[in-house]
């Protein structure tokens, strides 16, 4: 672990007193099931799976247990009725000033998109910090590859299956994983002749 | 003498230990096959449009595999933000994708807007639009440039050049700077078209398709070009799919996926435009799309200009606008609500949202996660670059090594786009 950032002022204890109330806006809906045909395909077959639902300004969203993610993802996908072909983006969220105690750390979200129906839907697998892990997804869509990667880089989740998982941004030898929210931003030593390391 | 010589040279090979990744050096592997060279190429190599870092295996001439490397641009640019307000956030969004940065811009705005609930006012949206389309041509003319560059057809660069070059001067006129203007914000824009900005921006508008023609004159039906283009980095519209395609480099599978038109923002639902598709999914379709968008953006350009609307150009939810200067000199509470929103910033609700846009490249998105607070608590940036690059070596693979160049050029990658 990184020493946190003495300039934010943020240290363990700072972070535990903030004890950020998480409070679910008013403006959040649960999703509905004749509305939504991903919510109801997910809940037809993965119900104990759902932790919760969401619809914010006309986004949808479902937030899943990470056990089933690859069956859920191309259930999506190769359902008619949802058809989520596209792969938009992948990304993840520490939750660490945000969560509350028996939650888990990260999240990682699919956006997914429908090439026939034009149709945004996300999808988000709550992961912990103790078993930062969670299947690929580049069976479903082969792009994941990457963005896996670069999530696997920023955040250190592991992908299970992967088939190159290496950092990918980060040079090699890089240590930490800068997006999570305890990495420090700056206090990085400047590298001159004098002190560089040797990469290659 | 001669074994001095001798001994010298075979001492010299000795000492030559070939590593990857130290400028050209080049590593041998004898195989069944013939031998399989590795070669490097990049991130200073200039067809590969910054930084980007190929390590090709090669047989002969054949590209056996090719593996990009990147992050040689990587400034964390998200991780930036999320430790900026939201209103300083947005002049990051001008430095990733730097030859599309007004459709950066509205991308971001767009999900503020979003997580905020804010309306934008009609003259705003107009203004967005023409900007957006501006800006489109800007970058594939460039991206048109260079292309020709990498594959031998010098001339065009001194042409296109001097076509983005006018509109780089629309963008001084407007806000003062040529590249970064940070110009659409949320809310709206930062401010009004000077005065003779309209008659300047017809005057483009109206010399455009001439230019444009000459292009094609040019290149487009030149057999040398046309061989040299057709057939080569050809992928399936399932593949482009499947590996996340966005933009003319999707279009040119024969998919017709514009968001634009798909999911219109900011009014393209008004204008008549066509989205143009290739068949082949070579490069030369590839090709063929962008100088079709550019004859496209025109067409939207013509009809856009015609009737701006009038009215303000900043919504007038003071959440994100500031007060009118006006104000400032009269009502005390005006001036410490100026000063709040530029220090402190503005606070959206806790959520979150994504707002996407067609960039010149494809799919340009923005996800904003908000925790409440000022700053946005997570940001990511989906570069459209990113997903075409990761496609290259399945459009390199099994051909020659010198068409590694021209498919490079035709997925028109930003490398601040890709690394963020």
């Amino acid at each position: 672990m990184v020493d946190f950032d003495v300039r934010l002022g943020l240290t363990p204890t700072d972070l535990q007193l903030r004890e950020i109330q998480v409070k679910r806006p008013d403006e959040w809906v649960e999703l509905n099931p004749d509305d939504s045909p991903e919510f109801r395909l997910i809940q037809q077959q993965f119900a104990g799976d759902i932790i919760t639902s969401r619809l914010f300004r006309d986004e949808k969203t479902i937030v899943v247990k990470k056990d089933n993610i690859v069956a859920i993802c191309r259930l999506l996908r190769d359902s008619s009725e949802t058809n989520y072909n596209y792969l938009s983006d992948m990304t993840c969220v520490d939750r660490l000033e945000f969560m509350s105690d028996d939650e888990d750390r990260f999240e990682i979200v699919y956006h997914l998109y429908s090439m026939g129906t034009f149709g945004r839907f996300r999808v988000k697998a709550r992961v912990s910090e103790d078993d930062a892990a969670i299947d690929t997804v580049e069976g479903v869509w082969p792009c994941a590859n990457w963005l896996e990667r670069e999530i696997y880089d920023m955040f250190g989740i592991r992908f299970n299956n992967h088939t190159d998982l290496r950092r990918i941004l980060m040079p090699d030898d890089w240590v930490g994983h800068p997006l999570r929210r305890d990495f420090p931003l700056g206090g990085e030593e400047v590298e001159f002749t004098h002190n560089v390391r040797d990469r290659h | 003498m001669a074994t001095i010589e001798r001994d010298l040279q075979e001492q010299a090979q000795q000492q030559y230990t070939p590593k990857l990744g130290q400028g050209v050096d080049i590593e041998r592997v004898d195989t069944d096959d013939g031998e399989v060279m590795i070669v490097n190429m990049g991130p200073q190599h200039p067809s590969t449009h910054g930084v980007l870092r190929l390590v090709v295996e090669l047989n002969g001439e054949n590209v056996m595999k090719a593996t990009p490397h990147i992050g040689y641009l990587h400034t964390g640019l998200e991780k930036t933000m999320e430790n900026m307000t939201y209103y300083k956030a947005l002049t990051i969004t001008d430095r990733e994708d730097y030859l599309s940065n007004l459709m950066n811009n509205l991308a971001y705005s767009m999900a503020v807007e979003k997580l905020m609930d804010i309306e934008v006012p009609p003259r705003a949206q107009r203004l967005r639009l023409i900007l957006n389309e501006f800006e489109r041509i800007a970058s594939h003319l460039l991206w048109l440039g260079t292309h020709a560059l990498d594959i031998g057809a010098m001339t065009l660069f001194f042409y296109t050049w001097r076509e983005r070059d006018a509109i780089l001067d629309l963008k001084e006129m407007m806000s003062g700077v040529r590249m970064m203007t940070s110009w659409i914000c949320p809310g709206g824009l930062r401010g009004d078209m000077p005065e003779g900005w309209f008659y300047k921006a017809q005057k483009f508008v109206d010399a455009f398709p001439k230019r444009l023609d000459e292009y094609n004159r040019l290149v487009s039906k030149n057999p040398i070009w046309v061989e040299r283009l057709s057939g080569i980095g050809v992928i399936s519209a399932e593949d482009a799919i499947a590996w996340g395609l966005s933009g003319p480099s999707l279009r040119g599978s024969g998919v017709a996926w514009d968001i634009r038109k798909a999911n219109p923002y900011t009014g393209y639902e008004q204008f008549d435009f066509d989205i143009p598709v290739g068949k082949n999914g070579d490069v030369y379709d590839r090709f063929l799309c962008r100088m079709e968008e550019l004859r496209q953006s025109h067409r939207i350009l013509v009809q856009a200009l015609k009737d701006v609307p009038g009215g303000p150009v900043m919504t007038s939810d003071r959440k994100v606008a500031p007060p009118p200067r006006a104000e400032l000199d009269t009502s005390m509470e005006s001036l410490i609500h100026h000063f709040k929103i530029f220090t402190e910033g503005y606070h959206p609700p806790i959520g979150e949202a994504y707002a996407a846009v067609e960039s010149a490249r494809g799919e340009k998105g923005y996800y904003i996660y908000s925790d409440g607070s000022n700053k946005p608590y997570r940001v990511k940036i989906k570069g459209p670059s990113f997903n075409n690059l990761q496609a290259l070596p399945k459009m390199a693979e099994g051909r020659m090594i010198a068409d590694v160049v021209a498919i490079i050029g035709s997925i028109d990658i930003v490398l601040g786009d890709i690394d963020r």
